[in-house]
């Protein structure tokens, strides 16, 4: 498997040349050598996953965990060392398929979507950047490893959704972005020194007998790792950043803000796995409390957003806070006795990449040919979009958990594994589901069916009413419904891959089997949300009807305003953390710390001023003084000595 | 014999005299002449001190020829100086003379 080096060198070697000479190179040339390297590295992982699952189980029915490469990189006591290498077991080979197939979609998809862009190639080139610091996240053969790559995918993406620099709002939210996640990373860090502290290793196999003598701080340990986890993946209160990280292009929406970037808590936690529920397994249904709070919250605002993206991006935090929930109801390790959830989400993790980044994708096929992110510039558009329309529709299915597509059967296993630790878990998430997918097809009957705003324009233009012709919307080109497609049938058939053979909490192979209760239960909800969505959305009349009656409505407002939560933390930091801390701390330091150093300065300064007379520039008077001070001396010698 | 300190008087009186000189001329070149004086003086004590009080030696003597040589250099330096000053200022009077200040 020496290979593998090259999945993490090819998107490096491709970042360095676009980032030094890519804006020397024309357009389709950068574009070029950023995919290619991605196809390969695409190539590769396939390869590497064939090799590695093809290699089949060892003598004790697990995996072999493989450590191609492993070089002590910083040594910083007799077993505590931070090494930088490539390690595969089941999880890491299948994130290696998750980001090479998304990114290599987004980057064929970039083609056309940011085709004549100013700054194309510095946008290949952050890709690239941002592709090997994922890959290198993933693979990583501990945890400061990955820590050392996570924050590289937050500069990354800090650097993408900043794309559009000029633009005042993709700023602030690339700003925003930046310190929430950076802020949740300070708690991951310090999670991460108390762990390699008492384990005595930063690997994940530390010492059993460490582990059991540390006691309490294990738990405290691993919970500050999930609240870096919770920044990454956008867990409530910490989930602010990402709907505004919509500001960025659409493509890279869909790579780091859908597939990739958003599921590396759940990573993590998925990573920490085996310590979680050996040492910390309150922690552990602590998170799953956090997600299913998350769940409902983030589905509740999706409903009520009118902005495409942000709808998506709510319903991206919904869905990774299932995959939380999913390794937080978990009990044991053994996949039959409540450790189903651990397959379950990863299960998902997998099938939501795949189907939440044709979303984004077809998202940006529509606004690509509307120019708009609003839902109000939309409707009817199924005639001028047949492909996005069908492939958009496929996603659709496919998270709100209707079979055969994909999302059903990882919903499934993440209901079951929910009903098996309490029903009222069960029953919660099976409730957040079917508004799930209640919000996913207001947003399709909003964006493909209804009133068609271009042919209301165009009445309009006909009549006289507007001088401008408006713009038809057309279909997007090839290179844009390319991948569309190819994620689609992925979609269709990723829920009939045997997961649980390949990947289990205890490493076993379990036999994926629906359970039927479930299964009629959460199809039964499913239906009821997409017929709902449907009775409202559809026609403009029962919308229109509906809306006057819910315009009045304070909890809709509130929601559409994401219950004031981006205003709460505006109130917490800029109330009580800058004026209440900051401004104390500041005085201190300008009038106490910085006052004693001027005071020095200025003291000196004021003796100078006295004695710069003597400066006069006149020879002779220094010589006089230079007289009196030899005659002093002289007197001194001859008397005094 | 003329006694020791007639010449020691006559030496620091050249002596004061230059340093009044030094103190107060206002012209380089004057103030060239009195470093002269308090040079001399300074010579006139080496060669007075050596024939008095240590008549086998000749250190003092030395001294003196030393020094006079050493002030001939030193006063052609000097006065490459004051040419270089005057073709610069355009003057040589030391009121006027007063750039490196504060």
């Amino acid at each position: 498997m020496e290979f593998t080096i090259s999945i993490l060198a090819l998107p490096l070697i491709s970042f360095l040349i676009l980032a030094l000479a890519g804006m020397k190179l024309p357009h389709k040339v950068a574009g070029g050598i950023g995919t290619a390297s991605l196809a390969i590295v695409a190539i590769l992982s396939y390869v590497t996953a064939i090799q590695y699952f093809g290699a089949g189980r060892g003598a004790d029915g697990l995996f072999p965990t493989i450590t191609p490469y492993n070089v002590t990189w910083l040594p910083l006591g007799e077993t505590l060392h931070i090494d930088m290498g490539i390690m595969l077991d089941p999880i890491s080979v299948m994130m290696l398929i998750v980001i090479s197939t998304v990114s290599l979609m987004v980057h064929i998809y970039s083609f056309g979507y940011m085709k004549g862009e100013k700054g194309f190639q510095r946008y290949y080139a952050f890709l690239s950047l941002f592709t090997f610091s994922m890959l290198g996240l993933v693979v990583a053969t501990n945890i400061f490893q990955m820590y050392v790559f996570w924050e590289l995918v937050g500069v990354s993406s800090y650097l993408l959704i900043g794309f559009y620099y000029t633009k005042k709002e993709a700023i602030a939210a690339s700003k925003k972005a930046f310190i929430v996640t950076r802020f949740a990373d300070l708690f991951f860090l310090v999670g991460i020194l108390f762990y390699g502290y008492y384990a005595g290793t930063f690997s994940f196999t530390p010492d059993v007998r460490l582990l059991a003598s540390a006691g309490i701080v294990i738990p405290v340990a691993l919970g500050l790792m999930f609240i870096g986890g919770a920044g990454k993946s956008a867990m409530f209160p910490l989930h602010i950043w990402l709907p505004d990280a919509m500001e960025g292009p659409t493509p890279v929406s869909a790579l780091i803000h859908a597939a990739t970037m958003v599921v590396a808590g759940v990573y993590l936690v998925a990573r920490m796995f085996p310590i979680f529920i050996e040492y910390a397994p309150e922690v552990l249904h602590t998170i799953a409390y956090i997600g299913a709070f998350t769940a409902l919250y983030a589905a509740v605002v999706a409903c009520a957003q009118t902005d495409i993206k942000r709808v998506l991006a709510f319903s991206t935090i919904s869905q990774i806070a299932f995959m939380m929930v999913a390794l937080g109801v978990c009990t044991s390790a053994d996949p039959h006795e409540g450790g189903l959830g651990y397959m379950a989400s990863m299960f998902h993790l997998f099938t939501h990449a795949m189907f939440k980044g044709l979303l984004f994708l077809g998202a940006g096929a529509i606004i690509h040919a509307v120019h708009s992110n609003e839902r109000s510039f939309m409707g009817g558009l199924r005639k001028y979009m047949p492909v996005t329309h069908i492939t958009f529709l496929i996603a659709c299915l496919a998270i709100a958990g209707i079979p055969p597509f994909s999302g059903f059967f990882s919903k499934d296993e993440i209901l079951t594994a929910c009903y098996s630790y309490s029903p009222i878990m069960g029953v919660f998430m099976s409730g957040v589901a079917a508004l799930t997918a209640f919000y996913m097809f207001r947003l399709y009957y909003m964006i493909f069916w209804g009133k068609s705003y271009y042919e209301t324009e165009l009445k309009k233009y006909q009549k006289g009413e507007i001088a401008e012709k408006p713009h038809a919307p057309h279909e997007a080109p090839w290179t844009m419904t390319t991948p569309l497609i190819l994620l689609a049938l992925v979609s269709c058939i990723a829920g009939f891959i045997p997961f649980g053979k390949f990947i289990s909490s205890n490493g076993h192979a379990y036999e994926i089997h629906l359970n039927a209760a479930v299964a009629i239960s959460s199809i039964t909800l499913a239906v009821a949300g997409i017929l709902t969505a449907a009775f409202i959305y559809r026609k403009d009349s029962n919308r229109v009807i509906l809306s006057v009656k819910v315009q009045s409505k304070k909890f809709i407002i509130a929601a559409y305003h994401r219950f004031y939560m981006d205003e709460l933390w505006l109130f917490v930091t800029k109330r009580i953390i800058f004026k209440g801390i900051s401004r104390p701390i500041a005085w201190f330091d300008k009038h106490i710390i910085d006052g004693f150093m001027d005071l020095l300065a200025t003291a000196s300064q004021a003796f100078s001023y006295s004695i710069r007379r003597f400066q006069s520039g006149n020879i002779q008077s220094y010589c006089i003084w230079f007289l009196h001070g030899v005659i002093i001396l002289a007197l001194i010698l001859i008397f005094l000595v | 014999m003329i006694p020791a300190e007639y010449y020691l008087v006559l030496a620091a009186l050249m002596f004061f005299i230059g340093v009044f000189g030094f103190f107060t001329r206002r012209n380089l070149l004057a103030v060239l002449i009195s470093t002269e004086l308090i040079l001399n003086a300074i010579d006139i004590n080496f060669a007075v001190f050596n024939a008095y009080y240590y008549p086998e030696h000749l250190e003092g003597f030395f001294f003196t020829m030393f020094a006079i040589g050493i002030a001939a250099a030193e006063t052609a330096v000097a006065i490459a100086i004051i040419l270089n000053v005057y073709r610069n200022m355009g003057t040589i009077r030391l009121k006027n003379l007063k750039k490196l200040k504060f």
